[in-house]
């Protein structure tokens, strides 16, 4: 099965019975629902590039992994071909838990094995490896449960919201809302925890930030551990909307980065704002244009950004507009 | 007379590729053989792109899939002969390649990996969108073989010597484009483009030609693959191809014109025994779990032997030794 002929969730709600405004309004909202989840992936790039300098192609793989975990801790799952079941069943809060804590052990042991070992290799080693994990993580994935699209349950039931003559599903509200609490969660973190100050040490200084005895080293990990927790939130909170495959990551990563280099690279607030018109635009454009070419907006966007301007939508990413950011 | 190691060794090379057939026998084999030579051609001129330019590219799998839908379009559906569709379709990914690179080149390190990898997505998806075209993601049957004159390639046998006559071929330019003064200054390039330029290396130029000329490898190999097998369809040419040559290019060290016969024969005979062996250990399984071994692979390579495989492998013995010496 191909989870492509399910992801026209985003035009599902569409009728033609609809006017044309309520169609822009449906594919509005099933753009900032889509847009969250970039959101949250680019908020996960820019944390481990501003701590360590490193674009981390295997994003993407911590939003399958997570989804997949929560999933296979929530319901009775086949694994490996069928030879292994497990019915742990364990309620849906838990699962979304053991999700988001099994991506961070990932991000944790893909940290200590694969990035720190070549923290001194050159910039095309780097980017090399890191797609080298992401290829290995998708393969693991595909052994273990194989090619079939899984999903996890709405979070909550109930019958979905009108808003504007367009839908807004009840998993739509909590996708939108976690990203949200994410995004000023992140920013509370950042701003007010030692942790979080020495984070921003590290990204602005590192020199200095190991004079004032700040480990930088644990602070690369600790930024691949949270990138890897905010991937994981963001495959999960989407697993009830779209289907969850194992070769999705590598599409988010991307589209993630999209984002992340329309924000402006450094800025988390940029990341998120990026995240979110990329949604839209492809929302948008898949209802208007082509669905069949929704994937290639995205990269549309990039070139664009990438070849007129490269500081991004938002101002690039100079010391000045790190702090603003908190960053 | 006497000869040097290097010319005997090619000697070798060439005594062992043209009795291959006759030892492996079965023409599934040499059907295989046949896909390392191509593999081989697209590794070089990534090679060439990676390991001299210094530049990545994570799309090089679409301008494989230009030459070989190309070559299917002009033989299947224009109606021209093959042997034209082939040289046509080669000139012409060369050509997009160049076109492609001036926009492209403007970028560097990470921008540049996401273009590419870009690239190659909106390639998938026109391969599988426009249908009418090119048979959407069923694929394109019904592609004649390579005929010159009278002379078909029609068996496994005469397209493997084809294929290694072209792949020889390939592998004498590259080694003579990095040999001589574009060679070097490639190497410079790499080292380091400001002081490259400096030295009044005109950097983006020799990386468009190099690019076009990788590009154009690539249109070879998939026109011959297409007229090889005669059916192409978009898994052929897709991000993770894509991947796998950067694997082949690692293994066999990016800045090795002869590791990319290494790189490919390792990386194709490795994914055929892991697809034998998972078959057995798990069974029912379908899809590319070979990819969990090329990955690590890759994250190995990189990490801890970054001038590939053989080079990198034989240093860290080197290492062990004096180590043990002292």
């Amino acid at each position: 099965m191909n989870y492509e002929v399910f992801i026209p969730h985003n035009s599902s709600f569409i009728n033609s019975t609809m006017s044309f405004t309520d169609q822009l309004a449906q594919y509005l909202i099933s753009g900032i629902t889509q847009g969250s989840i970039y959101a949250l992936i680019a908020l996960g790039f820019v944390t481990i590039y501003n701590v360590t300098g490193i674009i981390n192609f295997s994003q993407g793989e911590f939003a399958v992994i997570g989804a997949f975990i929560a999933i296979t801790a929530a319901q009775k799952v086949l694994l490996f071909q069928g030879q292994v079941t497990v019915g742990l069943e364990w309620p849906l809060p838990v699962a979304i838990l053991a999700g988001v804590a099994g991506a961070v052990l990932v991000g944790v042991l893909l940290y200590r094995l694969g990035i720190q070992p070549a923290r001194h290799a050159s910039p095309l080693s780097q980017i090399v490896a890191t797609i080298g994990a992401s290829i290995a993580l998708r393969g693991l994935v595909l052994l273990a449960w194989g090619t079939d699209p899984y999903r996890l349950p709405p979070f909550t039931a109930g019958k979905p919201l009108k808003l504007l003559g367009a839908v807004l599903t009840r998993q739509g509200v909590w996708v939108m809302g976690l990203a949200a609490v994410a995004v000023v969660g992140l920013y509370l973190f950042f701003q007010y925890t030692l942790i979080g100050k020495a984070l921003r040490a590290s990204s602005a200084n590192p020199g200095a930030a190991r004079l004032m005895g700040i480990n930088t080293r644990r602070m690369g990990l600790i930024a691949f551990a949270l990138s890897a927790g905010l991937g994981a939130l963001g495959g999960i909170v989407i697993a009830p909307v779209t289907f969850m495959t194992y070769d999705r990551g590598l599409m988010l990563a991307l589209k993630g980065f999209v984002a992340m280099i329309m924000g402006g690279l450094t800025n988390p607030f940029g990341a998120v704002v990026g995240g979110l018109t990329l949604g839209i635009v492809e929302s948008l454009a898949a209802g208007l244009i082509s669905s069949g070419y929704k994937d290639a907006f995205a990269f549309a966007v990039l070139f664009l950004v990438l070849l007129v301007r490269l500081g991004g939508l938002i101002k690039r990413g100079s010391g000045e507009a790190l702090e603003r950011a908190g960053l | 007379m006497k000869f040097s190691f290097g010319q005997l060794a090619v000697v070798g090379l060439v005594a062992v590729i043209a009795a291959a057939p006759a030892i492996v026998g079965n023409n599934y084999q040499v059907f295989i053989l046949t896909l390392i030579g191509l593999y081989t051609m697209l590794t070089v001129g990534l090679s060439l792109v990676m390991g001299y330019a210094g530049q990545v590219s994570l799309g090089h799998a679409t301008f494989y899939g230009v030459g070989a839908y190309a070559t299917a379009l002009l033989s299947a559906r224009a109606g021209w002969p093959s042997w034209a569709a082939l040289i046509v379709a080669t000139a012409l990914t060369g050509l997009m390649g160049f076109v492609i690179g001036v926009p492209i080149f403007r970028l560097r390190g990470h921008y540049l990996a996401m273009a590419t990898l870009g690239l190659n997505v909106i390639f998938s998806l026109i391969l599988k969108n426009e249908a009418g075209i090119t048979g959407g993601p069923s694929g394109f049957t019904g592609i004649p073989p390579l005929a010159v004159g009278r002379f078909v390639f029609d068996s496994d046998v005469r397209m493997y010597y084809l294929v290694w006559t072209m792949v020889l071929g390939s592998l004498w330019l590259s080694l003579n484009i990095v040999n001589s003064r574009v060679g070097r200054a490639l190497r410079a390039i790499h080292a380091s483009e400001v002081a490259a330029e400096t030295l009044g290396v005109d950097a983006n130029a020799y990386k468009l030609r190099v690019f076009a000329l990788a590009a154009g490898f690539a249109g070879l190999a998939g026109g011959l693959y297409a007229q090889a097998v005669h059916f192409i369809s978009p898994s052929s040419f897709d991000i993770l191809v894509s991947v796998e040559l950067v694997t082949m290019t690692a293994i066999g060290g990016l800045a090795s014109v002869w590791g990319s016969v290494f790189g490919a024969a390792t990386v194709v005979f490795l994914g055929q025994f892991i697809r034998d062996k998972m078959a057995l250990v798990l069974a029912g399984a379908s899809g590319e779990q070979e990819i969990i071994v090329f990955g690590l692979l890759l994250v190995i390579i990189m990490v801890f032997l970054p001038e590939g495989l053989t080079a990198g492998g034989l240093k860290l013995i080197r290492r062990w030794r004096m180590a043990d010496g002292r």
